[in-house]
């Protein structure tokens, strides 16, 4: 059940502009950077971001998807597991790699994603980009460019909706069922 | 989508969803043999025991390959050189290893139903890696693999498998999996070598090989079991070779240009496949193998890596 909006679509767009103009500005141009985005909606928020960024400096930064199943903490309290594919079609080698997912919370997913990444090869610097931050984390993890900060409770859910995926641009806070 | 099976007994007790699982779980795990690092921690902790009562090369190399990529701790016991060799029955061997708490054992024996046999008198998870003349699932899901990865589907793909249809246990498993994904599957040996059943599995059956390889999509030929065969089935070796081996004349007069060459392997060349065949331009035969680790790393983090394992 949808109980309040945090972003439009333009809203969504402006965060993820603004965060490509920080992106470039942190890293002085868009060399050397390239994009991976976790799966499903990362990848999808950093095609955005890549392109805003091409629109933005000239220089256009590869992306890559990346599927973290096989590294997550927490394989034997789900049920079988899904496994979609890493697909990272250049060397991460020497690059800033922005991570990009649309939700941060405990941080656990991107525990999981540092590692996958790095068992690739060894990125100059990675950092994080994330559309919307909920707070509650578990691990010290902390995002380079964030979104929007929304403050939840537990129960709550937060959705990011996508026009690729949903037909939408929205982010809508949800009350989790039994709660 | 899902998988809810605590074994991997057979093809036949599938259905055309979960062997899409497994093959697309596969597909997705192909990646991590072309990496630097080839390893992922998934299961961290697992310990797989691979039980091979017969030789096998590709099978338990691959099982121990994928194992360990997948970061498990693999152990093989080979009948040779264990207490099997000093008596003690197929069934005992298995509680004391299973009194070390495995979380997946690979079990290949002479007997079929050896992997089902285990499944009720173990409490881990089973993966059938060949029971005698029964069925060999994983060499089917690498084999379909690599069909789709050459041919882009498989709805309406027509499949030869040529040879000794009544001993292998690859044909079974493949015949089961073709035909609930939605396959025809033609069958070509000598009389003696095919199976009553294989007009009850929906195979056509061809007893010239012309007719078996013509206009097909992909042409499966297969090793004669000398090991589970009885004298008289065949006049000789070399009479086998002239009327079924493939060779490149039989191929080019009788076959499409685009046909993919299976052989699930070891090849006995000049027997059913001449060289040139087994090495020439349609051959499939090392893709198959390569696709062997991703089919099995699939299967043990299916099965030992969720908790639908313990809790089934």
């Amino acid at each position: 059940m949808v109980k309040a909006q945090v972003l439009d679509a333009t809203a969504l767009d402006r965060a993820l502009t603004r965060i490509a103009h920080e992106i470039i500005e942190k890293n002085g141009g868009a060399k050397d950077i390239a994009f991976v985005g976790l799966r499903t909606r990362g990848v999808t928020l950093a095609q955005r971001l890549a392109a805003k960024v091409a629109a933005i400096d000239g220089a256009s930064a590869p992306v890559g998807t990346l599927d973290i199943t096989l590294y997550r903490d927490d394989l034997d309290l789900r049920g079988a597991p899904v496994v979609r594919g890493t697909d990272i079609p250049f060397s991460i080698k020497n690059k800033t790699v922005v991570l990009v997912d649309d939700v941060l919370f405990t941080g656990r997913t991107i525990r999981a994603a540092l590692d996958a990444l790095i068992d690739l090869g060894r990125p100059k610097m990675i950092q994080l980009a994330i559309l919307v931050d909920r707070g509650h984390r578990e691990l010290p993890i902390r995002p380079d460019y964030i979104g929007k900060n929304l403050p939840t409770s537990r129960r709550e859910a937060v959705a990011v909706r996508l026009t690729e995926h949903d037909g939408e641009d929205r982010v809508v806070i949800e009350e989790s069922e039994g709660a | 989508m899902g998988w809810t099976r605590k074994h991997l007994l057979t093809i036949r007790e599938l259905d055309g969803g979960e062997i899409l699982t497994l093959i697309d779980t596969a597909a997705s795990l192909q990646e991590i043999a072309g990496r630097e690092i080839k390893k992922v921690p998934a299961l961290r902790g697992k310990t797989v025991v691979n039980l091979f009562y017969e030789n096998s090369t590709r099978t338990r190399t691959s099982f121990e390959i994928a194992g360990k990529w997948l970061s498990a701790d693999v152990i093989n016991f080979s009948a040779s050189g264990s207490s099997a060799a000093k008596g003690e029955s197929f069934v005992d061997t298995a509680r004391n290893i299973g009194a070390m708490s495995p979380d997946v054992v690979v079990v290949r024996h002479s007997s079929p139903g050896a992997a089902a046999l285990l499944a009720r008198e173990m409490s881990c998870a089973i993966v059938n890696a060949g029971d005698g003349a029964h069925e060999h699932p994983t060499q089917a899901l690498l084999d379909l693999l690599t069909i789709r990865e050459k041919k882009g589907h498989f709805e309406g793909l027509s499949v030869a498998i040529v040879g000794d249809i009544a001993h292998s246990r690859v044909a079974r498993s493949n015949i089961h999996g073709m035909r609930k994904l939605g396959m025809t599957v033609t069958v070509g040996g000598p009389p003696t070598l095919i199976p009553p059943y294989a007009q009850e599995l929906g195979c056509k059956v061809a007893y010239r090989l012309d007719d078996a390889i013509r206009d097909v999509d992909v042409i499966m030929m297969l090793r004669l079991q000398q090991e589970r065969m009885h004298a008289g089935l065949i006049p000789s070796l070399r009479e086998y070779s002239r009327y079924w081996g493939l060779s490149l004349d039989k191929l080019r007069a009788h076959a499409r240009s685009d046909v993919l060459i299976m052989h699930p392997g070891p090849v006995n060349r000049g027997v059913e496949l001449s060289p040139e065949v087994a090495d020439g331009p349609y051959s499939v035969i090392l893709d198959q193998v390569a696709k062997g680790v991703a089919v099995r790393m699939a299967v043990l983090l299916l099965l030992a890596g969720s908790k639908s394992a313990e809790a089934a």
